[in-house]
C-alpha cells in the first residue's frame, strides 16, 4: 500500500463497479482517522506533511468511488479503455436525437409540474444507464462497450444538473 | 510572565506530559477564550471574572491601547478611534463593506484590505484583530501560569480564502501558535457533545454579531462530517441594528451625520433589540448632539423591519440542504449559535421551518469557544485515546480566470478537505513564455463577480507552438481552508508556486513590522522573543520524534536510527545557543531527517486501520 496504489486497493475495496456505500463510508471515515492531519499536530511538520499527502489522496479516491459516473470511467480507464470525454463526443444518433427533444422540452417547460416530469424522465435513463454499465463491468468484463455508456451517462447527468438549476431557480 | 521550564541538557520532558491548548471564538461584537481543564470544556474568565470580551479596540492619544470593556467605556466620547466589530473588515476592500458611510471610522482604502485612520496612525483589520487575540493569550497565560502549547482559532464557515488568511496572521501576530483554523459551526457541534450523544444528521444554524453561517453535519461515532455549508459573511446582528436605527430616524424625522451621534444610535439599538428579546415594546433611547430621541418600539415593528434579513437566512439554508441532497424533515435536530441567535423572530422563523423547537441548552455565546477548546485538547495530543475526528468542507468554490473573462471552477464547494486538484492549461499564441494565472473563489460565472484571490506568473515556459505546452496547475487546500497554488509546465519542468498570500496587500514585510510596532518596540526584545520561540518549536519537533521512535523506532534499521539520533542530539545542543536562526535551521534538519520515518508510520497506520477492517468484516 502506497500512494499510488488505485482506489480500490486504498479502500481495500474488491475492482468492480457494484459497491456498498455504506462499507466505503465507513472505510474513509477509518482511513481518515490514521491519516488526517489532525491526528499529527503534535508531531512535528515533517509527520504533518506525510499526513496531508495521504489525507488528500484518501479524499481523492473517495469522491471518485461514492461517484457512480466516476467509479465507471476510472474503472474503464484501469483497464486500459480510457473514456477521453474531451476529445471522443461521437454519440450514436438515436441518442443524440433524444437529447435534443429532452432539450427542447425543457426549453418549453413552464412550471415545476413541467420540470418534475421532466426530471422524472431522465433520471430514469440515468438508473437504465447505470444498470447497463454494472452488467458490462461486473460481468461481461467488456470496457470498450461500457466506455459507450460512460459517456451517454455524461450527457444524461449534464442534463440532470441543468434541470435542477431551473428547479432551484423556481425554488428561491 | 509564566516561567519557562528548562530541562537537563541531553534530557526531554515527559512526551506525555500534559500541553495547554486553547480554543479561541474570535467573534464580531464579542470574544472568548476556553481551554479544557479536569476533562470539562470551560470558558476562561479575566481577573474581575468576566467571560465575554467585547472585540473593542481603543487607540489612545499619545499612545496605549484599551481593550474590551475598558474600550467600550472609553470609546463613548471617542468613536473615530474606538475600532468595533473589526472582524467585518478582514480580508476586505473599502468597496466591499456595504456599510461604511454608517460606520465612524475614517477607512483607507487598499486594494486587497482597507485600513483604519485612528490617532496612532493607521491600522489594519489584522493589527485590531491580534491585540484583542494577544489579550485573551494573556488571560489563559496568566489562568494556567504556562507557556501555551497552541490555539484553534474559529472562523465563519462561509469566510473565504483572503478572511481566513487574514485571521490565522492575525494569530500569529498575537504570538500564537495555532494549531488548526476551524469553522464556527463545527466547534459548536462539537460542544454540544452530538459526538457521543447522538448519530444522524444535524443542521447548526449560526447568527452571531456580523456573520452568518449554516452547516449540516453527518455524525458517526465520533465523527463529524460536514455535508454542506453556505451563509453569508456580512449579514449579522450589526444588520438588525442598522435596520432599526434607519427605521426610528425615518418614524422620528430625524438626520444623523457626525460620529458621535452614529455610536450612540448604535448603542441605542443594540440595547432597544436586546429588550425586546422578553418584552412586547421597549424604548429606543438615544441622546444626540442635536436633541434626543426617545421612541417606542412594538416587538412586532422590529420583527417588520427585519423581516428581509431573516428571509435571507433561510434562503442560504435552504441552498445548503439542496447541496447536501436533504429535505428540511430529514434533519433529526437543529442547534442554534451565536448570540443573534435569541430573537424570539429568528426562533420562530428557523422552528417553523425545520418543523421542529431548535435546540437552545447550551449558551449561544459560549458554545463556540467551547468546542474549539476540545478540538485543541484533542490536536495537543492530551487525549490520546479520543476519536473526535472532524472532516469539514470549502465553503465556495475555486477557479482560474480564462479566455473572455470566465470562471473555471476547479475544487467545487462543499468537497472535504484538504484536498488537491490539477487542471491542466495551454498556450494560445506562437512562442509564448509565460503564462498569467488569476486564482478566484466564488460560484458565478464570470471572474468580476468573484473574489480575485491572487494572481501570478509561470515563466521561462520554452518557445513551442500555440496549443503545445502542457501547464498543470494544482490547488491545494490544506486542513485550515487554507491555499496555495503552484503551477509546472509539464514538458520542461518549468515551476512557479505560491501561497494564496498577495492578494490582500498583507506580505511578511509588514507582519514583521507589525510585530515590531504593536508588541516589542525594542530589538533586544525582539530577538528574546525569536529565541524563546525557536526553542519551543526545537522542543517541540524533538518531543514529537522522541514519541514516534517510541511507537514505531522498530520501522527503522540501525543507520536510520542513528541518524535519527544524531539530529535530535544536534537540536538538543544547539537549543542552548542565542541564535534563532541556527536553531530553526538545526530544527528544520531533523524536520526533513524524519521525513521518510514519517512516511512509513503512515503506511504502517493505514494498514493497520485496513487490516482492522477486514478482519471486523470477515
Amino acid at each position: 500500500m502506497n500512494l499510488q496504489s488505485d482506489d480500490f486497493e486504498l479502500f481495500g475495496l474488491e475492482q468492480r463497479f457494484e459497491q456498498d456505500r455504506a462499507v466505503l463510508d465507513a472505510r474513509w471515515k477509518d482511513l481518515q482517522r490514521e491519516a488526517h492531519p489532525d491526528k499529527f499536530t503534535a508531531q512535528g511538520a515533517a509527520a504533518q506533511r506525510v499526513a496531508m499527502q495521504w489525507s488528500v489522496r484518501i479524499n481523492e479516491a473517495y469522491q471518485r468511488l461514492k461517484n457512480p459516473l466516476k467509479r465507471a470511467a476510472y474503472l474503464c480507464e484501469l483497464h486500459g479503455a480510457p473514456v477521453n470525454a474531451e476529445n471522443n463526443t461521437a454519440m450514436p444518433t438515436s441518442f443524440l436525437m433524444q437529447q435534443m427533444q429532452w432539450r427542447e422540452e425543457l426549453d418549453e417547460a413552464d412550471g415545476a409540474e413541467d420540470l418534475a416530469q421532466i426530471s422524472r424522465q431522465c433520471r430514469q435513463a440515468e438508473r437504465e444507464t447505470l444498470l447497463e454499465i454494472e452488467r458490462l463491468l461486473d460481468q461481461s468484463h467488456d470496457y470498450t462497450a461500457a466506455v459507450a455508456q460512460v459517456r451517454a451517462l455524461m450527457f444524461i447527468e449534464r442534463f440532470v444538473a441543468d434541470v435542477n438549476e431551473r428547479l432551484d431557480k423556481l425554488e428561491i | 510572565m509564566a516561567l519557562l521550564q528548562i530541562s537537563e541538557p541531553g534530557q526531554t520532558p515527559n512526551p506525555h506530559e500534559r500541553r495547554i491548548a486553547i480554543g479561541i471564538d474570535l467573534g464580531t461584537t464579542h470574544s472568548l477564550v476556553a481551554s479544557v481543564r479536569n476533562g470539562v470544556s470551560e470558558c476562561l474568565p479575566d481577573a474581575q471574572g468576566r467571560v465575554i470580551l467585547p472585540s473593542v479596540v481603543r487607540y489612545l492619544e499619545g499612545g496605549g491601547r484599551q481593550i474590551g470593556d475598558d474600550a467600550v467605556a472609553g470609546g463613548v466620547g471617542d468613536p473615530e478611534n474606538t475600532v468595533a466589530s473589526v472582524k467585518r473588515f478582514m480580508g476586505r476592500s473599502l468597496k466591499d463593506v456595504a456599510l461604511a458611510a454608517k460606520l465612524p471610522y475614517q477607512f483607507v482604502d487598499h486594494p486587497g484590505m482597507l485600513g483604519i485612520q485612528t490617532v496612532q496612525g493607521e491600522k489594519s483589520p489584522v493589527e485590531v484583530s491580534a491585540e484583542i487575540l494577544a489579550t485573551l493569550r494573556y488571560r489563559a497565560e496568566d489562568t494556567f501560569n504556562a507557556d501555551l502549547f497552541g490555539a484553534v482559532i474559529t472562523v465563519p464557515a462561509y469566510f473565504d480564502d483572503a478572511q481566513r488568511q487574514a485571521t490565522k496572521d492575525a494569530a500569529q501576530l498575537a504570538g500564537l501558535n495555532v494549531l488548526r483554523l476551524i469553522n464556527e459551526p463545527t466547534a459548536a457541534a462539537i460542544a454540544y457533545g452530538l459526538d457521543n450523544a447522538s448519530e444522524g444528521t444535524y443542521a447548526i444554524y449560526d447568527l452571531g454579531g456580523g456573520t452568518f453561517d449554516i452547516s449540516i453535519l453527518k455524525l458517526t461515532q465520533g465523527v463529524f462530517e460536514v455535508v454542506a455549508t453556505g451563509g453569508d459573511s456580512a449579514l449579522g446582528g450589526d444588520d438588525y441594528d442598522h435596520a432599526l436605527t434607519d427605521w426610528v430616524l425615518a418614524q422620528t424625522g430625524t438626520v444623523v451625520v457626525n460620529a458621535t451621534d452614529k455610536a450612540a444610535l448604535k448603542a441605542a439599538a443594540r440595547a432597544c433589540k436586546e429588550a425586546l428579546t422578553d418584552a412586547e415594546s421597549a424604548t429606543f433611547f438615544a441622546p444626540l448632539s442635536e436633541a434626543q430621541i426617545n421612541f417606542d418600539v412594538k416587538r412586532t415593528d422590529f420583527e417588520a423591519t427585519t423581516q428581509s434579513l431573516t428571509a435571507r437566512t433561510l434562503q442560504a439554508v435552504r441552498k445548503a440542504l439542496r447541496d447536501a441532497k436533504l429535505a428540511a424533515d430529514e434533519i433529526k435536530g437543529v442547534v442554534m449559535v451565536g448570540g443573534s441567535t435569541r430573537m424570539p423572530q429568528i426562533q420562530n422563523a428557523v422552528a417553523q421551518f425545520f418543523g421542529q423547537p431548535p435546540l437552545t441548552n447550551l449558551n449561544p455565546d459560549e458554545v463556540v469557544a467551547l468546542g474549539a477548546a476540545i478540538q485543541a485538547n484533542q490536536l495537543a495530543g492530551n487525549n490520546p485515546g479520543g476519536d473526535l475526528l472532524l472532516l469539514d468542507v470549502i465553503p465556495l468554490s475555486l477557479g482560474i480566470e480564462t479566455m473572455g473573462g470566465l470562471a473555471e471552477r476547479i475544487v467545487l464547494r462543499n468537497e472535504t478537505i484538504p484536498t488537491a486538484k490539477a487542471q491542466d492549461f495551454t498556450t494560445y499564441i506562437d512562442g509564448q513564455t509565460a503564462l498569467a494565472l488569476h486564482v478566484v473563489q466564488g460560484e458565478r460565472d464570470l471572474v468580476a463577480d468573484c473574489r480575485s484571490l491572487a494572481r501570478f506568473e509561470l515563466r521561462g515556459i520554452p518557445p513551442m507552438a500555440a496549443g503545445a505546452a502542457r501547464i498543470r496547475v494544482t490547488f491545494t487546500v490544506d486542513a485550515d481552508g487554507l491555499l496555495s497554488v503552484s503551477a509546472r509546465e509539464q514538458g520542461s519542468g518549468v515551476e512557479a508556486q505560491i501561497a494564496v498570500k498577495p492578494s490582500y496587500g498583507l506580505g511578511d514585510e509588514q507582519i514583521a513590522r507589525m510585530l515590531a510596532d504593536s508588541f516589542n518596540t525594542a530589538e533586544a526584545d525582539m530577538q528574546a522573543r525569536a529565541v524563546t520561540e525557536a526553542r519551543v518549536d526545537a522542543d517541540r519537533m524533538v518531543l514529537a520524534t522522541v514519541s514516534a521512535l517510541a511507537a514505531d523506532g522498530d520501522l527503522l534499521d540501525d543507520a536510520q536510527r542513528t541518524d535519527i539520533d544524531r539530529l535530535m542530539q544536534a537540536v538538543q545542543a544547539a537549543r542552548t545557543l542565542d541564535d534563532a536562526k541556527a536553531i530553526e535551521a538545526i530544527t528544520l534538519a531533523l524536520a526533513k531527517g524524519t521525513e521518510a520515518f514519517a512516511a512509513l508510520r503512515m503506511n504502517r497506520g493505514i494498514r493497520q486501520a485496513l487490516a482492522g477492517k477486514n478482519i471486523a468484516t470477515i
